[in-house]
């Protein structure tokens, strides 16, 4: 065998790269595969599996999925990005498919015949003469104990029998009849509850405490203090609820006024001071309405947003002697592992991070500031178990939201309506707050004990891995001559951070309903429009076959109906995806239906690719019609599902998804493809309804009636 | 002690009467599958059965359900047997997180004993009161069709 190129390797094999950092034989022929990529609730743990038992040619029933721990699974950096597919699906294939191999030489070798003349079914080795050994067999000591080399063949396409094919959920069964899967759901021996009382406001400052009352309550284990951290510990979660109040009741804070005006958010995010990035150039001159060209200018907006996920962030912490095990839903275990030492000064190898299934994550939520507080409380009451849930206030109000964006762009076109020349500006903060990646400890209760630091702001990755607020930014058209400055705020009113597709929500948004601009300003189909400028095969053949499937060409104008397009391909370099919707806007806006087509090249399970999908053009309908964190000066007001309304049952679009071969392709994400295309179509959908432009987020009543024309 | 019938057993608790029911459920009996979302009765992921009548465990204080019936997640089906709701629900995998997913099985479970062919829009109506973050609203409701067509079938 000859080694693969180090650089060939895929990235989590260089980090972990021996085969049984990933994959290992369990005595009772199982077979465990170890991730660093965590389940978020989308099954992506399934896929994995698929993936494994796929190249190792046994039953998906074999497969035993460890959660991430640290110390025992390999370190493959946040699950986040839309990229466990791409990243670990790839070193499991590889380490798999060496595993395999290794076995079929083993047979090869104690049978003295060639391995290409033997086969495997379910892990039992056959060779032509009838003899059989099953891996657990062949195998031996430290057998797998070697490093990946790349060079084991994996399956093409015909050989397949898992990989593309619509297998089960795993995790489903047990979730389905309500069986313990979640974190919040663990109960270990000697537990006891914590809960946390936050500041009730952003810089509040807590004065004085009299934590009498609460201590008196029966079965009020402690209170903790620290700086402007405040918790409780109890015996009984009742308790811990009551003992929360009475401190809340009885603590006094001196709070002052750090938010801008809600109301008028492009004032602000547009004055504040930030740095100005040019991410994109291709040279020549910005548009300009003085040469005399067709000249277009739009302006859109998109408030703060929350992840507003129905299980609450929540954390198990337990501390032993020097030791302290944290039970999390947390992106990242390792990360969050050395966050954690960082703030609480012990070494990483005392601390012990295990995942546990939380609800939907949508991204960077409370999950790792959780974490802090229950190992806060938890040092408090060494050897007891602390389990903390966050309230549901606390969830919208103090996780980090996706941030407020405003996206200016400015066109040249020629005689038929063609772009000539192209400027983008997006300004607002971040997308990237996640502990380690920040100014100061990234932990919310970090920030509040005493001698704590403020977190932030949040920062921008490069474009080359996706961007954050500039992310699509650049448009996948051709235009001839563009350039796109990205405005990253330096002060951040509200915690900021990853919000599922991140800025390709406002961006894409703000493109694709500037091109339909563009088209109707030209007298033009937004579909031929947008065909005109994209050359992409793939991009033209979402679109295509978005424009087929929803009937485009066959739509009859009626009365207070509308439809519209938007495409894009996510972070420019991952899955391609374009949207129909179909709207009735009357008083408010209804969507109808969403047809969408998505090239995600090889797709491992298409039935959990199209549940991803289907699902994240409905978070993204409820993002573009009713969410809105609202906020006075001095805290959010937005901390309920009455002031934070997310769409019901009743509001839910149709939605209807297509898959498109692969064509040889590899795997890209889904989860965060649809959610910038189906905001702009939902926008493009209301202009053909009711000829209003709407360019600011939500598209409530309010905002319609204030983007009609004079 | 506080005495409470869950899922045809009478149990007694130690705990105030004022108690929210849902962390007697979850705690006290180890129910784990009755879920906390918001503690303010609007998401529904801690929906029961109370007398049949799907309501907010998180809302209803322990004290207040004497002589009452209570019927939970675990309730309805057992890992042999499952309730055909849930039945429909793995088979259109109908949930994502499935954080919400058993009180939505609930509010079905409810819906489907008073209505034994309800339309998609009935069906979306009596899910009003729960709420999925993840976008898998239109598999549950398929589901929950399909499961109101087994049991019809069943019944015939």
């Amino acid at each position: 065998m000859t080694d693969v190129a180090a650089a060939e390797l895929p990235a989590s094999i260089l980090a972990n790269p021996m085969v049984d950092d990933w994959v290992r034989l369990l005595p009772d022929g199982f077979v465990e595969v170890r991730s660093g990529k965590v389940e978020l609730g989308q099954g992506v743990l399934t896929a994995l599996a698929q993936i494994v038992a796929e190249e190792l040619d046994v039953d998906l029933a074999r497969v035993r999925m460890t959660a991430a721990v640290t110390g025992v699974s390999p370190n493959e950096g946040y699950t986040a990005g839309s990229l466990s597919i791409q990243h670990s699906g790839a070193a499991l294939r590889m380490a798999a498919a060496e595993a395999r191999a290794v076995h079929l030489a083993a047979a090869a070798q104690r049978w003295q015949v060639s391995a290409d003349v033997l086969t495997v079914t379910d892990g039992v080795v056959a060779a032509p003469d009838g003899r059989t050994a099953s891996y657990w067999e062949l195998t031996s000591e430290g057998l797998l104990h070697r490093r990946v080399t790349g060079a084991a063949p994996t399956k093409g396409v015909a050989d397949r029998r898992l990989v593309g094919t619509r297998v089960p959920r795993l995790d489903l069964p047990d979730k389905l009849a309500g069986r313990p899967r979640f974190a919040h759901d663990l109960a270990l021996p000697g537990m006891v509850y914590g809960r946390v009382v936050r500041p009730p406001s952003r810089a509040a400052a807590l004065q004085s405490l009299d934590a009498a009352r609460a201590l008196a309550l029966p079965g009020v284990v402690t209170v903790v203090r620290d700086g402007d951290f405040l918790g409780v510990v109890a015996e009984r979660e009742e308790v811990a609820l009551a003992a929360a109040d009475r401190l809340r009741a009885d603590a006094t804070w001196e709070e002052r006024a750090t938010l801008p005006d809600e109301s008028d958010l492009p004032a602000f995010l547009t004055a504040a001071p930030a740095v100005g990035t040019v991410v994109a150039d291709t040279g020549g001159q910005d548009p300009d309405p003085a040469r005399g060209n067709g000249f277009h200018e739009a302006r859109y907006d998109r408030p703060y947003l929350a992840h507003a996920s129905m299980g609450p962030s929540t954390a198990t912490a337990l501390v032993t002697g020097a030791t302290l095990q944290v039970w999390t839903h947390s992106q990242g275990v390792y990360l969050l592992r050395r966050e954690l030492a960082r703030a609480l000064g012990l070494d990483e190898e005392q601390v012990r991070v295990q995942h546990v299934a939380g609800a939907g994550c949508y991204g960077h939520n409370g999950a790792d500031d959780v974490a802090l507080d229950a190992a806060l409380l938890a040092l408090a009451v060494p050897g007891r178990p602390v389990q903390v849930v966050w309230s549901r206030p606390d969830e919208l109000g103090w996780a980090p939201f996706g941030p407020a964006a405003v996206v200016r762009i400015a066109a040249e076109v020629d005689a038929d309506g063609a772009v000539r020349a192209w400027r983008h500006d997006v300004w607002g903060n971040g997308h990237v707050t996640r502990p380690g990646f920040v100014r100061g400890v990234g932990l919310l209760a970090a920030s509040h004990r005493q001698g704590g630091e403020p977190i932030g702001p949040a920062g921008e990755p490069p474009l080359e891995n996706g961007g954050g607020a500039a992310r699509n930014a650049v448009p996948g058209y051709d235009f001839p001559q563009q350039r796109v400055v990205n405005h990253l705020l330096s002060v951040m009113p509200l915690r900021t951070s990853a919000l599922r597709s991140l800025g390709a929500f406002v961006n894409v948004f703000a493109i694709e309903s500037f091109m339909d601009e563009l088209a109707l300003a030209a007298g033009r189909d937004p579909v031929e429009y947008r065909l005109a400028q994209l050359t992409d095969p793939r991009g033209r053949a979402v679109v295509e076959a978005v424009v087929r499937r929803s009937g485009w060409a066959d739509w009859t104008p009626t009365e207070s109906l509308g439809h519209g397009i938007g495409y894009a391909r996510y972070k420019n370099t991952s899955a391609y995806c374009a949207v129909v919707a179909e709207v009735e806007a009357t008083s408010e806006v209804r969507v109808r239906r969403l047809t969408l087509a998505v090239d995600a090249g090889l797709v491992v399970n298409p039935d959990g690719a199209e549940n991803q999908i289907e699902g994240g053009a409905i978070q993204a309908t409820s993002w573009a019609l009713r969410e809105r964190v609202r906020f006075d000066d001095r805290s959010v007001t937005s901390d309920t599902w009455e002031s934070y309304p997310i769409l019901t049952f009743s509001e839910v679009p149709a939605v209807d998804v297509e898959l498109l071969p692969d064509n040889g392709n590899p795997s890209l994400g889904v989860g965060e493809t649809a959610q910038g295309p189906t905001g702009a179509a939902i926008a493009n959908a209301i202009h053909d309804a009711i000829g209003v432009r709407v360019r600011s987020m939500p598209f409530t009543a309010e905002r319609i009636v204030a983007a009609m024309p004079d | 002690m506080t005495a409470v019938s869950v899922n045809g057993k009478l149990e007694h608790v130690t705990t105030e009467p004022d108690t929210a029911l849902l962390y007697v459920l979850r705690n006290h009996l180890g129910l784990k599958g009755t879920r906390f979302g918001c503690g303010l009765a609007l998401c529904g992921s801690c929906m029961v059965l109370v007398d049949g009548r799907p309501s907010y465990s998180c809302d209803v204080p322990v004290g207040s359900l004497e002589g009452r019936e209570i019927t939970t997640v675990e309730g309805l089906s057992t890992p042999e047997n499952p309730h055909p709701v849930v039945t429909a629900m793995v088979d259109g995998q109908a949930a994502q997180c499935g954080y919400c997913i058993s009180g939505i099985v609930i509010s079905a479970v409810a819906l489907l004993e008073g209505n034994a062919d309800p339309t998609a829009d009935e069906v979306r109506r009596a899910l009003d009161g729960n709420l999925c973050r993840c976008g898998a609203h239109n598999r549950i409701v398929r589901a929950v069709l399909a499961a109101a067509a087994e049991l019809r079938a069943g019944d015939r």
